[in-house]
């Protein structure tokens, strides 16, 4: 069998299986696993690797998500078949229950602060930009604050859709433009038309006569309230002035050391 | 390790499996006789490497011998194998089907392929690994012998021998 060298060679020339080097990146943690997932707000790509979930988004398609991920995180990128929990767990994070980690890695230190503090908002409510610089010490980087929310990798999870503009119109948004944004919310118990309203009326905070405190609209300590106790306010101002103190809940305003 | 070691130390790494991620599947193929234990020494082979290089300082990596170096790794996990040394092998996830099928011809080829490789992992291991080493991978003796930990005579006589029982003419075989 004179071919027997030649055919040695060839076995040789084997190739390794489509998607082995990135099975094995994921593995020891050096690519990102992703997967599509059935969800309340409808199919959502997610990518995961051992820190969290590091993107997602509603991509039409795997190679539409891919193009989102290679932008916005740069790390190579596996499809596979997801942990049997990890739907479970998607489906609770949307639904307001944290059960998910995040890895924020790909983005700056300032913008991961936005991030975390936008976390934080719970569901149902929704907070203006300059709350969130405030909160995160950067009180004049609203604008900043803006542009972190709008390349936020991981929408949905990490509620940008819940940060609006600081008069209280709903503002723009990165995962499917202003009408996703009041889709969103409205699925989440926001009721948007409200706030619009209130907005264009000038409103910015509710207050509560019987305990002096002023809150956002949707703050849920104030959801209570009676009707016939409940003023509106237009500005931080004239709210000190009317003797009402800043809730510490939503804290619509520093609270002043006594 | 600082964290931009590690980054510097992951870019090494991947570089290194995209490189030589063909070889040592086709390394495993003709140690184990089968496309799944094949992808399974890969990986195993990559993965202690891996656990190896996080631990090795900068310049050692660098200076590393890739190609003599995965060999050396392969060759080890495919002896502790048959010792039924089972590695802690996680299932990484689903494999593929197999991009080399694809046309009629393609199939028919590693059809042709994988017979050879099972008549090549069947043979004892010292003739299986010199063969492998030089013809499948085509290794000179010296860097066979290097990976092997043999004289390169040694190596040279176990080729000779282990082509032999391949084409079949192994009248001599029980005098050793």
């Amino acid at each position: 069998m004179i071919t027997l060298t030649t055919d040695l060679k060839r076995l040789g020339e084997v190739k390794a299986p489509a998607g082995f080097a990135e099975r094995l990146l994921a593995h020891v943690g050096m690519a990102d696993s992703y997967a599509p997932f059935e969800t309340v707000l409808g199919t959502v790509y997610v990518a995961w690797n051992s820190q969290g979930v590091s993107c997602a988004s509603r991509s039409k398609s795997a190679a539409d998500f891919e193009e989102v991920f290679r932008k916005d995180v740069g790390r190579p990128l596996v499809q596979v078949d997801p942990p049997k929990d990890l739907a479970a767990k998607i489906n609770d994070e949307l639904e307001g229950r944290h059960r998910l980690r995040f890895d924020l890695r790909s983005v700056t230190p300032f913008q991961q602060a936005v991030l975390r503090k936008t976390n934080q908002i719970p569901r149902g409510e929704i907070r203006p930009y300059g709350w969130v610089a405030r909160e995160i010490g950067h009180p004049a980087a609203v604008r900043a604050v803006g542009t972190a929310l709008a390349h936020n990798p991981i929408p949905y999870f990490i509620p940008c859709h819940r940060v609006v503009r600081t008069d209280g119109q709903i503002g723009n948004y990165g995962g499917g433009g202003p009408e996703a944004k009041r889709q969103i919310l409205t699925m989440e118990g926001v009721r948007v038309n409200r706030i619009e309203e209130l907005a264009k009326a000038g409103v910015r905070y509710q207050g509560v006569k019987t305990t002096k405190v002023f809150c956002f609209p949707t703050c849920h300590t104030g959801r209570h309230a009676l009707e016939k106790n409940i003023v509106w306010l237009h500005d931080e101002a004239s709210a000190r002035a009317a003797g009402f103190r800043p809730c510490k809940v939503c804290r619509p305003a520093p609270q002043l050391s006594a | 390790m600082g964290t931009a070691l590690i980054d510097v130390t992951e870019r090494l790494f991947e570089r290194m499996v995209r490189e030589h991620q063909n070889r040592v599947f086709a390394l495993g193929l003709a140690l184990t006789g089968n496309r799944h234990d094949a992808e399974e020494v890969a990986q195993d082979t990559f993965l202690k490497a891996y656990r190896a290089m996080v631990t090795y300082p900068p310049d050692r990596i660098r200076d590393l011998k890739q190609k003599a170096w995965l060999h050396r790794i392969a060759l080890n996990v495919v002896r502790n194998r048959a010792r039924g040394i089972k590695p802690r092998m996680v299932e990484l996830n689903g494999s593929e089907p197999d991009q080399a099928i694809g046309t009629e011809d393609g199939a028919l080829l590693n059809l042709e392929l994988d017979a050879l490789a099972g008549r090549v992992s069947a043979l004892p291991a010292r003739y299986r690994d010199a063969v492998v080493l030089r013809h499948v991978q085509e290794l000179s003796y010296e860097e066979a012998a290097d990976a092997l930990g043999q004289p390169v005579g040694t190596v040279k006589a176990n080729v000779h021998r282990g082509l032999k029982l391949l084409r079949g003419d192994d009248d001599d075989h029980s005098d050793d």
